[in-house]
Protein backbone atom coordinates (compact mmCIF):
# COMPACT_ATOMS: atom_id res chain seq x y z
CA UNK A 1 0.00 0.00 0.00
CA UNK A 2 2.87 2.46 0.59
CA UNK A 3 5.01 1.74 -2.49
CA UNK A 4 5.01 4.55 -5.27
CA UNK A 5 4.67 3.15 -8.99
CA UNK A 6 1.62 3.14 -10.96
CA UNK A 7 0.30 -0.29 -9.97
CA UNK A 8 0.09 0.19 -6.53
CA UNK A 9 -3.45 -0.98 -5.31
CA UNK A 10 -4.64 1.91 -3.03
CA UNK A 11 -5.86 5.19 -3.95
CA UNK A 12 -3.39 7.65 -3.31
CA UNK A 13 -2.31 11.02 -4.45
CA UNK A 14 0.02 11.63 -7.40
CA UNK A 15 3.96 12.03 -6.63
CA UNK A 16 3.45 15.81 -7.65
CA UNK A 17 0.20 17.50 -7.44
CA UNK A 18 -1.46 21.17 -7.10
CA UNK A 19 0.17 21.63 -3.88
CA UNK A 20 3.47 20.93 -5.40
CA UNK A 21 6.51 18.36 -5.40
CA UNK A 22 6.04 15.69 -2.76
CA UNK A 23 8.03 15.63 0.31
CA UNK A 24 8.57 13.89 3.67
CA UNK A 25 6.62 15.78 6.51
CA UNK A 26 7.73 13.72 9.22
CA UNK A 27 10.08 10.06 10.10
CA UNK A 28 6.89 8.42 11.53
CA UNK A 29 9.00 5.33 12.79
CA UNK A 30 12.70 4.61 13.20
CA UNK A 31 14.36 0.95 12.46
CA UNK A 32 14.32 0.87 16.46
CA UNK A 33 10.46 1.83 16.43
CA UNK A 34 9.62 -0.69 13.79
CA UNK A 35 11.32 -3.81 15.40
CA UNK A 36 9.43 -2.74 18.66
CA UNK A 37 5.91 -2.52 17.16
CA UNK A 38 6.53 -5.77 15.59
CA UNK A 39 7.61 -7.10 18.60
CA UNK A 40 4.78 -5.54 20.44
CA UNK A 41 2.20 -6.78 17.80
CA UNK A 42 3.68 -10.58 17.90
CA UNK A 43 2.98 -10.73 21.76
CA UNK A 44 -0.48 -9.46 21.45
CA UNK A 45 -1.29 -11.42 18.83
CA UNK A 46 -0.01 -14.70 20.87
CA UNK A 47 -1.49 -13.01 24.29
CA UNK A 48 -5.36 -12.95 22.37
CA UNK A 49 -5.10 -16.66 21.16
CA UNK A 50 -3.53 -17.67 24.19
CA UNK A 51 -1.04 -19.24 22.52
CA UNK A 52 0.29 -19.78 18.34
CA UNK A 53 -1.59 -23.20 18.02
CA UNK A 54 -3.87 -22.66 14.80
CA UNK A 55 -2.48 -19.49 13.71
CA UNK A 56 -1.91 -18.17 10.42
CA UNK A 57 -0.48 -15.27 9.35
CA UNK A 58 -1.31 -13.99 5.96
CA UNK A 59 0.72 -11.02 4.60
CA UNK A 60 -1.07 -8.81 1.80
CA UNK A 61 1.15 -7.73 -0.94
CA UNK A 62 3.76 -6.26 -1.04
CA UNK A 63 5.05 -5.22 2.25
CA UNK A 64 2.31 -7.06 4.62
CA UNK A 65 4.18 -10.42 3.22
CA UNK A 66 7.33 -9.23 5.01
CA UNK A 67 5.47 -7.85 7.82
CA UNK A 68 3.66 -11.13 8.16
CA UNK A 69 7.38 -12.82 8.18
CA UNK A 70 8.55 -10.66 10.55
CA UNK A 71 5.55 -10.90 12.97
CA UNK A 72 6.14 -14.80 12.26
CA UNK A 73 9.96 -15.11 13.12
CA UNK A 74 9.25 -12.95 16.25
CA UNK A 75 6.70 -15.34 17.34
CA UNK A 76 8.75 -18.18 16.81
CA UNK A 77 11.63 -16.87 18.71
CA UNK A 78 9.57 -16.21 22.31
CA UNK A 79 7.04 -19.21 21.81
CA UNK A 80 9.68 -21.94 20.33
CA UNK A 81 6.94 -22.70 17.73
CA UNK A 82 6.69 -22.15 14.01
CA UNK A 83 3.65 -20.26 12.60
CA UNK A 84 2.66 -20.89 9.21
CA UNK A 85 3.12 -17.76 6.69
CA UNK A 86 1.38 -17.40 3.68
CA UNK A 87 0.63 -14.44 0.90
CA UNK A 88 -1.89 -12.92 -0.49
CA UNK A 89 -2.60 -11.01 -3.52
CA UNK A 90 -6.18 -9.24 -3.94
CA UNK A 91 -5.82 -7.72 -7.57
CA UNK A 92 -8.56 -9.89 -8.96
CA UNK A 93 -10.60 -9.54 -5.96
CA UNK A 94 -10.87 -5.69 -5.89
CA UNK A 95 -13.85 -3.29 -6.79
CA UNK A 96 -11.77 -0.74 -8.49
CA UNK A 97 -10.71 -3.08 -11.68
CA UNK A 98 -11.55 -1.08 -14.75
CA UNK A 99 -11.51 2.23 -12.58
CA UNK A 100 -7.58 2.35 -12.59
CA UNK A 101 -4.92 0.04 -13.78
CA UNK A 102 -4.93 -3.15 -11.15
CA UNK A 103 -2.13 -5.69 -11.80
CA UNK A 104 -1.20 -8.79 -9.48
CA UNK A 105 1.48 -8.02 -7.46
CA UNK A 106 2.64 -11.78 -6.39
CA UNK A 107 1.42 -15.22 -6.26
CA UNK A 108 -1.16 -16.42 -3.61
CA UNK A 109 0.80 -18.94 -1.59
CA UNK A 110 -0.72 -20.19 1.83
CA UNK A 111 0.97 -23.04 2.95
CA UNK A 112 -1.95 -24.47 4.84
CA UNK A 113 -5.50 -25.43 4.65
CA UNK A 114 -7.09 -22.53 6.40
CA UNK A 115 -10.25 -23.95 7.07
CA UNK A 116 -10.45 -23.75 10.98
CA UNK A 117 -7.39 -21.92 12.10
CA UNK A 118 -7.30 -18.45 13.38
CA UNK A 119 -6.10 -16.22 10.36
CA UNK A 120 -4.27 -12.57 10.83
CA UNK A 121 -4.19 -10.94 7.59
CA UNK A 122 -0.82 -8.61 7.60
CA UNK A 123 -0.35 -5.83 5.97
CA UNK A 124 1.72 -2.33 6.15
CA UNK A 125 -0.64 0.57 6.23
CA UNK A 126 -4.41 0.30 6.71
CA UNK A 127 -6.11 3.10 4.87
CA UNK A 128 -9.75 3.00 2.88
CA UNK A 129 -10.19 -0.77 3.80
CA UNK A 130 -10.30 -1.87 0.11
CA UNK A 131 -8.00 -3.80 0.55
CA UNK A 132 -9.16 -5.72 3.42
CA UNK A 133 -12.38 -6.40 2.16
CA UNK A 134 -10.75 -7.78 -1.40
CA UNK A 135 -8.52 -9.90 1.04
CA UNK A 136 -11.92 -11.35 2.87
CA UNK A 137 -13.36 -12.28 -0.40
CA UNK A 138 -9.92 -13.86 -1.78
CA UNK A 139 -9.60 -16.22 2.01
CA UNK A 140 -13.05 -17.26 1.13
CA UNK A 141 -12.32 -18.93 -1.46
CA UNK A 142 -8.71 -20.75 0.30
CA UNK A 143 -11.49 -22.03 2.97
CA UNK A 144 -13.13 -21.07 6.15
CA UNK A 145 -11.04 -20.01 8.81
CA UNK A 146 -12.56 -20.02 12.61
CA UNK A 147 -11.92 -16.28 12.46
CA UNK A 148 -9.87 -13.54 10.95
CA UNK A 149 -8.20 -10.67 12.27
CA UNK A 150 -6.31 -7.70 11.05
CA UNK A 151 -2.72 -6.61 11.78
CA UNK A 152 -0.54 -3.26 10.48
CA UNK A 153 2.19 -1.33 11.47
CA UNK A 154 -0.03 1.64 10.70
CA UNK A 155 -3.76 2.72 11.12
CA UNK A 156 -3.82 6.06 9.08
CA UNK A 157 -7.63 6.71 9.19
CA UNK A 158 -9.63 7.54 6.42
CA UNK A 159 -11.85 4.23 6.26
CA UNK A 160 -14.49 3.99 3.53
CA UNK A 161 -16.00 0.77 4.37
CA UNK A 162 -16.81 -0.99 8.05
CA UNK A 163 -13.28 -2.50 8.61
CA UNK A 164 -10.88 -1.85 11.62
CA UNK A 165 -7.57 -3.62 12.42
CA UNK A 166 -7.66 -6.09 15.37
CA UNK A 167 -3.28 -4.90 16.31
CA UNK A 168 -1.91 -1.65 15.36
CA UNK A 169 1.82 -0.69 15.55
CA UNK A 170 1.03 3.19 15.38
CA UNK A 171 -2.42 4.99 15.17
CA UNK A 172 -1.25 7.66 12.75
CA UNK A 173 -3.88 10.64 11.95
CA UNK A 174 -3.37 11.70 7.95
CA UNK A 175 -4.62 13.85 5.84
CA UNK A 176 -6.14 12.46 2.54
CA UNK A 177 -3.55 13.93 0.23
CA UNK A 178 -0.75 12.76 1.94
CA UNK A 179 0.63 9.62 1.93
CA UNK A 180 2.34 6.81 4.25
CA UNK A 181 5.36 5.17 3.32
CA UNK A 182 6.91 2.53 5.31
CA UNK A 183 10.14 1.26 3.67
CA UNK A 184 11.37 -2.43 4.71
CA UNK A 185 14.91 -3.49 4.26
CA UNK A 186 13.74 -6.85 2.63
CA UNK A 187 11.80 -5.05 0.96
CA UNK A 188 13.14 -1.50 -0.30
CA UNK A 189 17.05 -2.36 -0.11
CA UNK A 190 17.29 0.05 2.66
CA UNK A 191 16.95 1.10 6.46
CA UNK A 192 13.80 0.34 7.88
CA UNK A 193 11.56 3.27 8.94
CA UNK A 194 7.71 4.80 8.38
CA UNK A 195 8.00 8.31 6.95
CA UNK A 196 4.93 10.57 5.96
CA UNK A 197 4.92 12.42 2.92
CA UNK A 198 2.93 15.24 1.82
CA UNK A 199 3.09 18.19 -1.07
CA UNK A 200 5.28 20.71 -0.67
CA UNK A 201 3.19 23.51 -0.83
CA UNK A 202 1.33 24.51 2.79
CA UNK A 203 -1.85 25.41 0.57
CA UNK A 204 -2.18 21.66 -0.86
CA UNK A 205 -2.98 20.67 3.09
CA UNK A 206 -6.75 21.59 2.89
CA UNK A 207 -8.57 18.50 3.44
CA UNK A 208 -9.84 17.18 6.35
CA UNK A 209 -7.94 15.62 8.74
CA UNK A 210 -8.96 12.19 10.07
CA UNK B 1 -4.75 -1.48 -26.15
CA UNK B 2 -8.33 -1.62 -26.97
CA UNK B 3 -8.41 -4.72 -28.93
CA UNK B 4 -6.01 -7.45 -29.66
CA UNK B 5 -6.36 -7.99 -33.59
CA UNK B 6 -2.74 -9.19 -34.40
CA UNK B 7 0.61 -9.81 -32.57
CA UNK B 8 2.24 -6.63 -34.33
CA UNK B 9 -0.59 -4.79 -31.38
CA UNK B 10 1.97 -6.02 -28.85
CA UNK B 11 5.56 -4.46 -28.03
CA UNK B 12 7.84 -6.08 -25.94
CA UNK B 13 6.70 -4.47 -22.92
CA UNK B 14 2.97 -5.22 -23.39
CA UNK B 15 3.89 -9.15 -24.47
CA UNK B 16 5.40 -9.33 -21.43
CA UNK B 17 2.73 -8.07 -19.28
CA UNK B 18 0.17 -10.39 -20.56
CA UNK B 19 2.41 -13.17 -20.16
CA UNK B 20 3.26 -11.92 -16.41
CA UNK B 21 -0.52 -12.00 -15.78
CA UNK B 22 -1.36 -15.40 -17.89
CA UNK B 23 1.34 -16.92 -15.08
CA UNK B 24 -0.66 -14.99 -12.18
CA UNK B 25 -4.12 -16.44 -14.07
CA UNK B 26 -2.55 -19.58 -14.56
CA UNK B 27 -2.05 -20.04 -10.61
CA UNK B 28 -5.69 -18.55 -10.12
CA UNK B 29 -6.65 -22.32 -12.39
CA UNK B 30 -4.89 -24.03 -10.13
CA UNK B 31 -6.67 -23.44 -7.22
CA UNK B 32 -9.67 -25.76 -5.92
CA UNK B 33 -11.79 -22.64 -6.79
CA UNK B 34 -10.40 -21.61 -9.82
CA UNK B 35 -12.52 -18.26 -10.40
CA UNK B 36 -12.05 -14.71 -9.56
CA UNK B 37 -14.54 -12.26 -9.47
CA UNK B 38 -12.45 -9.59 -11.31
CA UNK B 39 -14.65 -9.34 -14.22
CA UNK B 40 -17.92 -9.05 -12.61
CA UNK B 41 -20.62 -8.03 -14.64
CA UNK B 42 -19.04 -7.82 -17.81
CA UNK B 43 -20.17 -9.59 -21.15
CA UNK B 44 -18.15 -11.59 -23.61
CA UNK B 45 -19.74 -13.25 -26.90
CA UNK B 46 -18.17 -15.36 -28.97
CA UNK B 47 -19.00 -14.92 -32.68
CA UNK B 48 -17.70 -17.67 -34.55
CA UNK B 49 -17.82 -17.42 -38.56
CA UNK B 50 -15.87 -20.87 -38.48
CA UNK B 51 -16.52 -24.54 -36.68
CA UNK B 52 -14.31 -23.93 -33.38
CA UNK B 53 -14.41 -26.16 -30.32
CA UNK B 54 -11.29 -25.77 -29.19
CA UNK B 55 -10.68 -22.28 -28.59
CA UNK B 56 -14.37 -21.73 -28.38
CA UNK B 57 -14.46 -23.50 -25.03
CA UNK B 58 -11.19 -22.07 -24.13
CA UNK B 59 -11.88 -18.33 -24.30
CA UNK B 60 -15.54 -19.20 -22.46
CA UNK B 61 -13.66 -20.84 -19.65
CA UNK B 62 -11.40 -18.06 -19.77
CA UNK B 63 -14.41 -15.61 -19.41
CA UNK B 64 -16.05 -17.76 -16.85
CA UNK B 65 -13.15 -18.03 -14.60
CA UNK B 66 -13.01 -14.29 -14.64
CA UNK B 67 -16.72 -14.62 -13.89
CA UNK B 68 -18.22 -12.91 -16.86
CA UNK B 69 -20.98 -13.72 -18.45
CA UNK B 70 -20.64 -15.69 -21.94
CA UNK B 71 -23.11 -15.63 -25.20
CA UNK B 72 -21.82 -17.64 -27.85
CA UNK B 73 -23.26 -16.95 -31.79
CA UNK B 74 -22.64 -20.28 -34.17
CA UNK B 75 -22.87 -19.96 -38.07
CA UNK B 76 -25.85 -22.53 -39.05
CA UNK B 77 -28.07 -21.72 -35.48
CA UNK B 78 -28.61 -18.11 -35.89
CA UNK B 79 -29.37 -14.92 -38.35
CA UNK B 80 -25.90 -15.70 -40.23
CA UNK B 81 -27.33 -18.39 -41.68
CA UNK B 82 -30.51 -16.16 -42.71
CA UNK B 83 -28.31 -13.71 -44.82
CA UNK B 84 -27.57 -11.21 -42.33
CA UNK B 85 -24.48 -9.04 -42.83
CA UNK B 86 -21.70 -9.34 -40.43
CA UNK B 87 -21.66 -5.25 -39.81
CA UNK B 88 -25.87 -6.08 -39.07
CA UNK B 89 -24.95 -9.39 -36.65
CA UNK B 90 -22.31 -6.95 -34.76
CA UNK B 91 -23.99 -4.24 -34.20
CA UNK B 92 -27.35 -6.74 -32.85
CA UNK B 93 -24.55 -8.11 -30.52
CA UNK B 94 -23.40 -5.08 -29.39
CA UNK B 95 -26.89 -3.32 -28.70
CA UNK B 96 -27.72 -6.50 -26.25
CA UNK B 97 -24.79 -4.74 -24.06
CA UNK B 98 -21.00 -6.84 -24.87
CA UNK B 99 -17.99 -6.02 -23.80
CA UNK B 100 -15.80 -7.81 -25.95
CA UNK B 101 -16.47 -9.89 -28.71
CA UNK B 102 -14.24 -13.04 -29.64
CA UNK B 103 -14.68 -13.26 -33.63
CA UNK B 104 -13.22 -16.11 -35.09
CA UNK B 105 -13.76 -15.67 -39.46
CA UNK B 106 -12.47 -17.35 -42.20
CA UNK B 107 -11.71 -13.76 -44.01
CA UNK B 108 -8.44 -12.61 -43.58
CA UNK B 109 -9.19 -8.88 -41.84
CA UNK B 110 -12.79 -9.50 -40.58
CA UNK B 111 -12.01 -8.94 -37.02
CA UNK B 112 -10.33 -5.80 -37.98
CA UNK B 113 -13.34 -4.68 -39.62
CA UNK B 114 -15.62 -5.34 -36.82
CA UNK B 115 -13.55 -3.43 -34.48
CA UNK B 116 -14.11 -0.41 -36.82
CA UNK B 117 -18.31 -0.34 -36.35
CA UNK B 118 -18.16 -0.85 -32.14
CA UNK B 119 -17.48 0.22 -28.47
CA UNK B 120 -16.68 -2.98 -27.40
CA UNK B 121 -13.29 -4.67 -27.33
CA UNK B 122 -12.55 -6.94 -30.12
CA UNK B 123 -10.54 -10.11 -30.23
CA UNK B 124 -9.51 -11.91 -33.06
CA UNK B 125 -9.70 -16.05 -32.34
CA UNK B 126 -8.63 -16.54 -35.74
CA UNK B 127 -9.09 -15.22 -39.24
CA UNK B 128 -8.43 -17.12 -42.79
CA UNK B 129 -4.50 -17.28 -42.82
CA UNK B 130 -3.86 -13.71 -41.48
CA UNK B 131 -3.58 -14.22 -37.75
CA UNK B 132 -4.55 -16.05 -34.67
CA UNK B 133 -2.70 -14.04 -31.79
CA UNK B 134 -4.29 -15.70 -28.54
CA UNK B 135 -2.54 -19.19 -30.02
CA UNK B 136 0.58 -17.07 -29.92
CA UNK B 137 0.61 -16.12 -26.84
CA UNK B 138 -0.34 -19.64 -25.46
CA UNK B 139 2.67 -20.75 -27.71
CA UNK B 140 5.05 -18.16 -25.87
CA UNK B 141 3.51 -18.89 -22.52
CA UNK B 142 4.36 -22.37 -23.02
CA UNK B 143 7.96 -21.70 -23.44
CA UNK B 144 8.52 -19.19 -21.52
CA UNK B 145 7.61 -21.48 -18.73
CA UNK B 146 10.05 -24.23 -19.55
CA UNK B 147 12.56 -21.56 -21.04
CA UNK B 148 12.53 -18.66 -18.74
CA UNK B 149 11.40 -14.98 -19.45
CA UNK B 150 13.39 -14.30 -22.58
CA UNK B 151 13.47 -16.83 -25.34
CA UNK B 152 16.62 -15.25 -25.82
CA UNK B 153 18.66 -17.55 -28.33
CA UNK B 154 15.67 -20.27 -28.62
CA UNK B 155 15.94 -22.30 -31.86
CA UNK B 156 11.91 -22.82 -33.08
CA UNK B 157 11.38 -24.90 -36.07
CA UNK B 158 7.70 -24.65 -37.38
CA UNK B 159 6.71 -27.32 -39.55
CA UNK B 160 3.90 -27.80 -41.58
CA UNK B 161 1.83 -26.18 -43.51
CA UNK B 162 3.10 -22.69 -43.57
CA UNK B 163 1.57 -21.11 -46.08
CA UNK B 164 -2.05 -21.61 -45.18
CA UNK B 165 -1.36 -21.24 -41.59
CA UNK B 166 -2.72 -18.42 -39.26
CA UNK B 167 -0.95 -20.09 -36.44
CA UNK B 168 1.93 -19.82 -37.78
CA UNK B 169 2.37 -16.30 -38.84
CA UNK B 170 1.53 -15.31 -35.24
CA UNK B 171 3.46 -17.88 -33.24
CA UNK B 172 6.63 -16.87 -35.64
CA UNK B 173 6.38 -13.15 -34.77
CA UNK B 174 5.39 -13.98 -30.91
CA UNK B 175 8.47 -16.18 -30.36
CA UNK B 176 11.03 -13.78 -32.06
CA UNK B 177 9.66 -10.58 -30.82
CA UNK B 178 10.76 -12.03 -27.70
CA UNK B 179 13.90 -13.43 -28.88
CA UNK B 180 13.84 -16.58 -30.34
CA UNK B 181 15.04 -17.83 -33.63
CA UNK B 182 12.66 -19.24 -35.99
CA UNK B 183 12.70 -21.45 -38.88
CA UNK B 184 10.04 -22.34 -41.11
CA UNK B 185 10.32 -25.82 -42.20
CA UNK B 186 8.10 -28.09 -44.62
CA UNK B 187 7.27 -28.93 -48.17
CA UNK B 188 8.67 -26.07 -50.28
CA UNK B 189 4.97 -25.95 -52.09
CA UNK B 190 3.94 -25.03 -48.42
CA UNK B 191 6.26 -22.14 -47.42
CA UNK B 192 5.37 -18.42 -48.58
CA UNK B 193 6.56 -17.05 -51.65
CA UNK B 194 7.70 -13.92 -50.05
CA UNK B 195 8.70 -14.29 -46.57
CA UNK B 196 8.03 -10.49 -45.57
CA UNK B 197 6.43 -9.64 -42.76
CA UNK B 198 7.81 -13.50 -41.51
CA UNK B 199 10.65 -12.57 -39.06
CA UNK B 200 12.11 -15.74 -39.95
CA UNK B 201 13.97 -17.99 -41.95
CA UNK B 202 12.90 -21.53 -44.00
CA UNK B 203 15.06 -24.66 -44.36
CA UNK B 204 14.02 -27.27 -47.22
CA UNK B 205 15.98 -30.13 -44.93
CA UNK B 206 14.49 -30.55 -41.63
CA UNK B 207 16.86 -33.45 -40.84
CA UNK B 208 19.71 -31.31 -41.64
CA UNK B 209 18.67 -28.57 -38.24
CA UNK B 210 16.61 -31.29 -36.46
CA UNK B 211 19.51 -31.82 -33.48
CA UNK B 212 20.01 -28.22 -32.71
CA UNK B 213 16.32 -27.07 -32.16
CA UNK B 214 15.12 -26.34 -28.86
CA UNK B 215 11.69 -26.49 -29.84
CA UNK B 216 9.70 -28.10 -32.56
CA UNK B 217 6.48 -26.76 -33.59
CA UNK B 218 4.33 -29.09 -35.81
CA UNK B 219 1.20 -27.87 -37.78
CA UNK B 220 -1.65 -29.93 -38.29
CA UNK B 221 -2.03 -30.61 -41.92
CA UNK B 222 -5.48 -29.93 -42.86
CA UNK B 223 -5.64 -32.48 -45.74
CA UNK B 224 -9.31 -31.23 -45.86
CA UNK B 225 -8.35 -27.98 -47.15
CA UNK B 226 -5.26 -29.59 -48.72
CA UNK B 227 -4.95 -28.64 -53.11
CA UNK B 228 -3.75 -31.61 -54.35
CA UNK B 229 -1.31 -29.64 -56.86
CA UNK B 230 0.38 -28.31 -53.71
CA UNK B 231 0.56 -31.51 -51.78
CA UNK B 232 1.87 -35.20 -52.64
CA UNK B 233 0.27 -37.52 -50.24
CA UNK B 234 0.09 -37.84 -46.68
CA UNK B 235 2.17 -40.83 -46.65
CA UNK B 236 5.26 -38.93 -47.92
CA UNK B 237 4.66 -36.21 -46.36
CA UNK B 238 4.76 -38.28 -43.10
CA UNK B 239 8.02 -39.77 -44.67
CA UNK B 240 9.45 -36.53 -45.46
CA UNK B 241 8.57 -34.00 -42.78
CA UNK B 242 6.41 -35.97 -40.32
CA UNK B 243 7.80 -36.37 -36.71
CA UNK B 244 8.24 -39.90 -36.59
CA UNK B 245 9.64 -42.19 -33.81
CA UNK B 246 12.70 -42.37 -35.63
CA UNK B 247 13.13 -38.36 -36.23
CA UNK B 248 12.09 -37.79 -32.39
CA UNK B 249 14.94 -39.98 -31.70
CA UNK B 250 17.47 -37.18 -33.63
CA UNK B 251 16.01 -34.40 -30.99
CA UNK B 252 17.55 -33.21 -27.91
CA UNK B 253 16.81 -35.22 -25.16
CA UNK B 254 14.99 -31.82 -23.98
CA UNK B 255 13.89 -30.39 -27.60
CA UNK B 256 10.32 -29.19 -26.58
CA UNK B 257 7.46 -30.54 -29.03
CA UNK B 258 4.84 -28.63 -29.89
CA UNK B 259 1.84 -28.56 -31.37
CA UNK B 260 -1.69 -26.39 -31.38
CA UNK B 261 -3.83 -28.91 -32.40
CA UNK B 262 -6.21 -31.00 -32.84
CA UNK B 263 -3.64 -33.87 -33.87
CA UNK B 264 -3.61 -36.10 -37.22
CA UNK B 265 -1.57 -38.32 -35.19
CA UNK B 266 0.34 -40.48 -37.40
CA UNK B 267 0.93 -37.81 -39.95
CA UNK B 268 3.01 -34.71 -38.46
CA UNK B 269 3.65 -36.27 -35.16
CA UNK B 270 3.73 -40.45 -34.16
CA UNK B 271 1.18 -41.38 -31.54
CA UNK B 272 3.79 -42.19 -29.10
CA UNK B 273 5.60 -38.94 -29.59
CA UNK B 274 2.76 -36.99 -28.67
CA UNK B 275 2.92 -38.84 -25.39
CA UNK B 276 6.41 -38.76 -24.76
CA UNK B 277 7.83 -36.04 -21.51
CA UNK B 278 9.21 -33.54 -24.09
CA UNK B 279 5.59 -32.94 -25.70
CA UNK B 280 3.80 -29.66 -23.80
CA UNK B 281 0.81 -30.22 -26.30
CA UNK B 282 -1.68 -30.32 -23.22
CA UNK B 283 0.27 -27.83 -21.09
CA UNK B 284 -0.17 -25.66 -24.09
CA UNK B 285 -4.32 -26.12 -23.85
CA UNK B 286 -4.10 -25.20 -19.78
CA UNK B 287 -1.92 -21.99 -20.88
CA UNK B 288 -4.29 -20.74 -23.41
CA UNK B 289 -7.21 -20.37 -20.79
CA UNK B 290 -4.94 -18.61 -18.87
CA UNK B 291 -3.64 -16.13 -21.56
CA UNK B 292 -7.07 -15.58 -22.63
CA UNK B 293 -7.99 -14.99 -19.15
CA UNK B 294 -5.00 -12.49 -19.31
CA UNK B 295 -6.27 -10.83 -22.67
CA UNK B 296 -9.79 -10.28 -21.36
CA UNK B 297 -8.47 -9.14 -17.96
CA UNK B 298 -6.47 -6.23 -19.82
CA UNK B 299 -9.07 -4.95 -22.19
CA UNK B 300 -11.90 -5.25 -20.34
CA UNK B 301 -10.75 -5.17 -16.79
CA UNK B 302 -7.12 -2.70 -15.81
CA UNK B 303 -5.79 -2.71 -19.11
CA UNK B 304 -8.30 -0.58 -20.43
CA UNK B 305 -7.88 2.55 -18.05
CA UNK B 306 -3.54 2.10 -18.71
CA UNK B 307 -3.23 3.46 -21.97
Amino acid sequence: MSAPGATQPESRPPATGDGGPFVVRARVFSADDLRRAHTRIAHEIVERHHGADGLVLIGLYTRGVAVARRLADAITEFEGVAVPVGALDVAFYRDDIGIRPVQPLGPTEVPVDITGRNVILVDDVLFTGRTVRAALDALTELGRPRSVEVAVLVDRGHRELPIRADFVGKNLPTKRAEDVRVRLAEVDGDEDGIELWGPADPAGRGEGAS
Amino acid sequence: MRHLLSVDDLGRAELDELLDLGESFLDVTRRNIPKVPALRGKTVVSLFYEESTRTRLSFETAAKRLSADTMAFSVGASSIAKGESLRDTVQTVEAMGVDAIVVRHRSAGAPHRVATWVDAAVINAGDGRHEHPTQALLDALTLRRHRGTGLDGARVAIVGDIRHSRVARSTAKAFAALGATVTLGGLPTLIPESLAGWPATTTGDLDEILGRLDVIYLLRIQHERQDATLFPSLREYTTRYGLTVERAGRLKPDTLIMHPGPMNRGVEIAAEVAETPASVITEQVANGVAVRMAVLYQLLGSGATVA
